[in-house]
């Protein structure tokens, strides 16, 4: 398509340009070749003639047919990209997307052991640090030290494993035992470290009580002590109701009501509103509306004494509470066996990100 | 505790709502476990007048009645009672009434004649064991009135939960005491009907023995019984208790014997302070001797059965030998009966360690023992022996010829502790006013001693609160008194601990992250095992025989759970925990913890897909592989070795820490191997891992295939190359293994992938093969040969 001069008539070409979004696979090709192909496309034979033009002219239609080459290449790239689309859709559309995908296998802490690290990492944020015991205690470090009486009703609580070992001599010993409590590493960093203490035990406690649906026989514990000076019963409850706010919701009601344990005076017993109930009262807190979620309260002067610490001087707070049961109350488990049990159908549950959720 | 709350109403003089009840008790720190409506099944029960009664036509034993049950229709019943009478009010339940024990009336003809409800006897009703005939009601109330409405039976039974340290919460009288310092109004102790006037005059006071109502009383172990009151009452007349009487005790759960008994045990769950009755007739002397029990001795007690006593217990006796366990239970020879003319009454403080002992010898609690053991109130018996003596008097008759006889040591002065102001605001974290503590104190029944000094208080503490031993103690009443709610929740500035982490804690954590993230499940299992070596460490009171040690490995466990989801038809297990293993140590040292991490792997690789993986079994690389992960992050500088036919792993001073095998399990048929390790975890602390500047220079490749005899492995082929390859050789890695017939016999082809790098500059190929001829010399003086000519360059398969 040229002018009687030779020069192709660059206007002429404009309707081509704009026919270009509705061509085909092939039309698109063979337009691509008669427009820009590099031996008679209409555009390359028109800059190969400008050096023929006058030098006048040849500036002006040099750069439009260059301006115009570009708008063709720029049309012919997005038509060729909208087609290759359409050829990928119609090659997807053969497929059943709705086929499951391929995953692999995923593991789980253990849901108390999530539980042990929540419950940690809140404490952890209040200037506390882990600290660990050993799970065989002798009557002293178990009992004795924690200001239990002699052969007293408050043992019956403690139902006791005793190990049959000799007992250890000396003044912190007796008969050997599995711990009952966590509370025996309170005396041992008592023993060991000078106030200020800030910690945290975790730990595994041992009772002999058979397993029913709320008992087992073995099951974690994980106690808290603060001891420096001017540490008062508004710390406590501060700390606890703290705790309570991150753990579970910071609108959860908390309150706290008298208890009795031999190693803290006064003691105290936190419940929180049910969290199935909010406070309405169903089966789970058997009417109450709350849940028994700790034991609490000031380190009793006599575990001071009896750890070398200088009971006026110094107070502190301590608590402690029973992750399976609250792990029970998280997920609604209503039997703590099921926690024992290693059933991959269980464990398997709390995988929230292995779940199967329909999807298409 | 069982607690009735009309027994509360009757000392507190006033109605309390059972809602607040709860409320009030449990923030006082004796949490209301339950409560129960009684007799809530009595509602559809009316009052109704019989206005006539006649003959029934076709029966000589029934009797046809014309019944008022408050509508203006006359109703015809039917009653089998000989004490019916017309003109009085009995309990009625009309048509379409149940009664407890699921009786439902309805209307029917009994021989001939319709009868349209029942009139009811008081057994009939749940209310006593009265079933002789209807229950003849004393009562103003016109016909139609509820039941429940009219007589004083409605009540409810709050179960509470009372703790150790607080004996005096187990009697009505300590109960209401709380109340009474919570409701800001006085109590005092309910009256006794139909008693007018008391003349039981004062105590006598003797030593270790006397007489009374001619019997002798010895107290010879005055360390099991520090205190004996006794009295006679001659001429009682045994007989069922009153309706008041039966009705309290009931509403507790207590079930009503005769009055004497009754009376003994409306004291107990009144004012906490168990007491016995003899029947004089039946004691040999008649003596009451207080004792320790002789070697041999036996007796029988009131639920029949012949206990074997002990040296360490104190015992009740007479002249013949053993006739009650004191503080436990009484002997079945001498007990009241209906034939019961003359009553021995005893009242005692019994050490709680003596009667804990027998407790746990003997294997029986008795509300007695739970009550002793937890201490009753020492100078309270006088009351309680006094009101005992009073009710039987009051239902049964009876003389008191004779002032009770007090045994022991006269009253010593009760216990003093000062309470310094300034240790209450310490503890407490806040300013509670001097008139406020002294008020709260007293409220629960402390005396305060005029003593003026300089901000303290000096108090004398209630016999009946064994608790209250020390300044602590006070403190923790006025912190209950003014109410736990009422102290603040302020955070306040603190210090922060100084202790570092537990690192075997951290190393713990470090594992279980590593094993998670390799697809396992962490499990828990409880810690007891069978006997499992030599050193296992044994359990004194197992609760099962069959687990009667502490476990030395975690691994057995394991493989039960895996056995157990096998039996739930589940293949894929893939488990590990991190626990405590103990051994014993030498005799009188403690055995020694290990925290050890255990896994096992079974079933499939990956999850099935349709589109055809996951369909192969984890096999012993997946083993060795999970185990090399664990043992990195368990075990800082250790190593996996090979022993046999399992892996072990070394820490970095050469112990065997761990070992990583095919085991053996319970398996079906259908399941696929099993495999687990066992490591324990190393405490010491981990090094931060350190940057490895990044390479600016291109790798290079070489792959060779080398026939390898039987003899040799690819770890010391690896070994040679790495010595050989020198500064310029980066890495080996396993490419293959192969065997093939076109092999020579016995010997696998091995490919060796080679990556070769400097840090400064692009290798040259004459470079790398002046190494390739270094490595592969040293290979042929072991005689290591390549299988082929050698391939270059990277991804080219040989």
């Amino acid at each position: 398509m040229s002018d009687s001069t030779g020069y192709p008539d660059l206007d002429a070409l404009l309707p081509r340009l704009e026919a270009i979004p509705s061509l085909g696979q092939e039309a698109l090709a063979v337009e691509n070749t008669a427009v820009l192909g590099r031996k008679q496309g209409i555009l390359t034979a028109a800059l190969r003639s400008v050096p023929t033009l006058p030098v006048e002219q040849r500036k002006g239609y040099g750069n439009a047919v260059n301006q115009l080459k570009a708008r063709f290449e720029a049309a012919f790239a997005q038509r060729a990209e909208v087609l290759a689309a359409e050829t990928r859709h119609r090659a997807l559309a053969d497929v059943d997307l709705t086929l499951p995908g391929r995953r692999r296998w995923v593991g789980a802490e253990h849901p108390v052991t999530r539980v042990i690290d929540d419950i940690v990492e809140i404490f952890r944020g209040l200037g506390f640090t882990v600290a660990v015991g050993p799970e065989v205690e002798s009557e002293w470090f178990n009992f004795t030290a924690l200001n239990f009486p002699p052969d007293h009703p408050a043992m019956d609580m403690h139902d006791t494993l005793y190990l049959d070992a000799s007992a250890i001599a000396g003044e912190q010993g007796g008969r050997l035992l599995l711990r009952t409590h966590t509370s025996p590493v309170q005396i041992r960093t008592l023993l060991t470290s000078p106030p200020p203490i800030r910690v945290v035990i975790p730990g595994f406690v041992y009772r002999n009580d058979p397993f029913d649906p709320s008992h087992a026989p073995a099951f974690s514990q994980i106690e808290g002590l603060a001891v420096d000076e001017g540490i008062s019963f508004v710390d406590l409850k501060a700390t606890l109701v703290h705790f309570a706010h991150h753990f579970f919701t910071a609108t959860t009601k908390v309150r706290f009501r008298p208890s009795f344990f031999p190693f803290t005076e006064p003691s105290a017993e936190m419940d929180v509103e049910c969290q199935l109930c909010h406070g309405s009262g169903c089966p789970a807190c058997k009417g109450t509306g709350w849940m028994e979620i700790l034991g609490c309260g000031m380190v009793h002067p006599a575990v001071f004494e009896n750890s070398g610490v200088d009971a006026e001087r110094y107070t502190g707070w301590a608590f402690g509470m029973g992750p399976h049961r609250i792990t029970m109350l998280r997920h609604g488990i209503p039997d703590i066996r099921l926690l024992y049990d290693g059933d991959m159908r269980f464990l398997a549950q709390f995988v929230v990100g292995q779940r199967d959720c329909g999807s298409e | 505790m069982n607690v009735s709350r009309r027994w509360l109403e009757a000392f507190l003089r006033r109605p309390l709502e059972v809602r607040d009840l709860t409320e009030r008790l449990t923030m006082l720190g004796a949490p209301v476990d339950a409560v129960e409506p009684l007799h809530a099944d009595l509602t559809d029960v009316l009052i109704a007048e019989v206005e006539e009664v006649r003959p029934h036509p076709n029966a000589d034993r029934l009797r046809v009645c014309r019944v008022n049950q408050g509508s203006t229709e006359r109703l015809n019943v039917v009653c089998g009672a000989a004490n019916v009478t017309a003109g009085h009010k009995y309990p009625f339940a009309p048509v379409g009434a149940t009664l407890p024990g699921g009786l439902r009336i309805e209307k029917r003809k009994l021989r001939g004649e319709t009868s349209e409800g029942m009139l009811c006897s008081a057994r009939e009703l749940g209310l006593g064991q009265d079933g002789e005939g209807l229950w003849e009601l004393d009562t103003d109330a016109t016909p139609g009135t509820r039941l429940l409405d009219a007589l004083p039976i409605a009540d409810h039974r709050l179960v509470i939960d009372v703790g150790p340290n607080r004996p005096d919460l187990l009697g009505h009288k300590g109960i209401a005491r709380e109340l009474s310092a919570s409701l800001g109004v006085p109590f005092r102790l309910p009256t006794i009907p139909t008693l007018h006037g008391s003349d039981v005059p004062p105590m006598r006071r003797a030593g270790n023995a006397g007489n009374v109502g001619g019997v002798h009383v010895a107290v010879e172990d005055t360390e099991g019984c520090p205190r004996f009151l006794g009295a006679v009452l001659r001429g009682v007349n045994v007989a069922p208790s009153p309706p008041w009487l039966a009705g309290r005790l009931e509403s507790v759960g207590v079930r009503a014997i005769n009055n004497v008994v009754d009376a003994t045990n409306y004291v107990m769950l009144e004012l906490n302070q168990p007491m016995h009755a003899y029947d004089v007739a039946r004691l040999n002397g008649p003596a009451i001797i207080v004792r320790r029990a002789v070697s041999g001795e036996r007796v029988t007690t009131l639920d029949g059965v012949e206990r074997k006593l002990d040296l360490e217990m104190t015992i009740i006796a007479d002249q013949s030998g053993a006739i009650g366990v004191a503080g436990v239970m009484g002997g079945a020879a001498t007990e009241v009966t209906s034939a019961t003319v003359d009553v021995f009454l005893e009242c005692a403080y019994f050490s709680p360690t003596r009667v804990r002992l027998a407790r746990r010898t003997l294997g029986m609690s008795t509300e007695a023992s739970y009550r002793f053991e937890r201490g009753v109130d020492r100078w309270g018996g006088v009351e309680t022996l006094r009101r005992c003596i009073e009710i039987i008097q009051a239902t049964a008759g009876g003389t008191l010829l004779e002032a009770p006889i007090d045994v022991g040591p006269g009253p010593s002065n009760p216990p003093r502790i000062f309470l310094r102001l300034s240790r209450v605001a310490q503890v407490l974290g806040l300013e509670i006013p001097i008139q406020a503590i002294e008020h709260y104190l007293v409220s629960v029944g402390a005396t305060l001693v005029p003593k003026p000094e300089d901000g303290r208080i000096a108090v004398e503490v209630p016999s009946w609160r064994p608790d209250l031993v020390r300044e602590v103690d006070l403190i923790e009443e006025v912190a209950r008194l003014h109410g736990y709610q009422n102290v603040p929740a302020e955070l306040l500035p603190f210090r922060p601990g100084r202790l570092e982490e537990a690192p075997i804690e951290q190393a713990a954590s470090l594992v279980r992250r590593g094993l998670v993230e390799q697809g396992c499940f962490e499990v828990v299992s409880l810690p007891t095992a069978p006997a499992d070596g030599t050193d296992s460490v044994g359990l004194l009171n197992p609760l099962s025989s069959t687990e009667a040690h502490l476990r030395r490995r975690l691994l057995p466990g394991l493989v039960r759970m895996v056995e157990g989801n096998w039996r739930n038809q589940v293949v894929d297990v893939r488990l590990f925990e991190i626990g405590t293993v103990f051994a014993a140590g030498q005799p009188g040292t403690r055995p020694r913890e290990e925290r050890h991490v255990a896994a096992v792997l079974t079933g499939r690789r990956e999850p099935p897909h349709w589109s055809g993986s996951g369909r192969d079994y984890i096999d012993r690389w997946d083993l060795k592989g999970c185990f090399e992960t664990a043992v990195a992050l368990a075990v800082p500088g250790g190593a996996v070795q090979l022993e046999g036919d399992r892996w072990i792993a070394r820490n970095s001073q050469g112990e065997i820490v761990g070992e990583a095998r095919a085991l053996e399990g319970d398996a079906p048929p259908w399941a696929a191997p099993l495999f687990g390790f066992e490591l324990q975890i190393d405490p010491s602390p981990r090094e931060p891992v350190r940057y490895a500047p990044l390479p600016t220079t291109p790798a290079s490749e070489r792959v060779f295939a080398l026939l390898l005899g039987p003899d040799t492995s690819a770890a010391q082929v690896g070994k040679l190359l790495r010595n050989a390859g020198g500064p310029l050789l980066e890495s080996v890695s396993v490419e293959s293994d192969y065997r093939g017939p076109e092999l020579p016999s016995g010997s696998r082809s091995v490919a060796f992938r080679l990556t070769f790098r400097a840090p400064d500059r692009t290798l040259r190929d004459s470079e790398i093969d002046d190494v390739e001829e270094r490595m592969l010399r040293t290979l042929a003086e072991q005689g290591i040969k390549r299988r082929d000519a050698g391939a270059h360059g990277p991804g080219e398969p040989t």
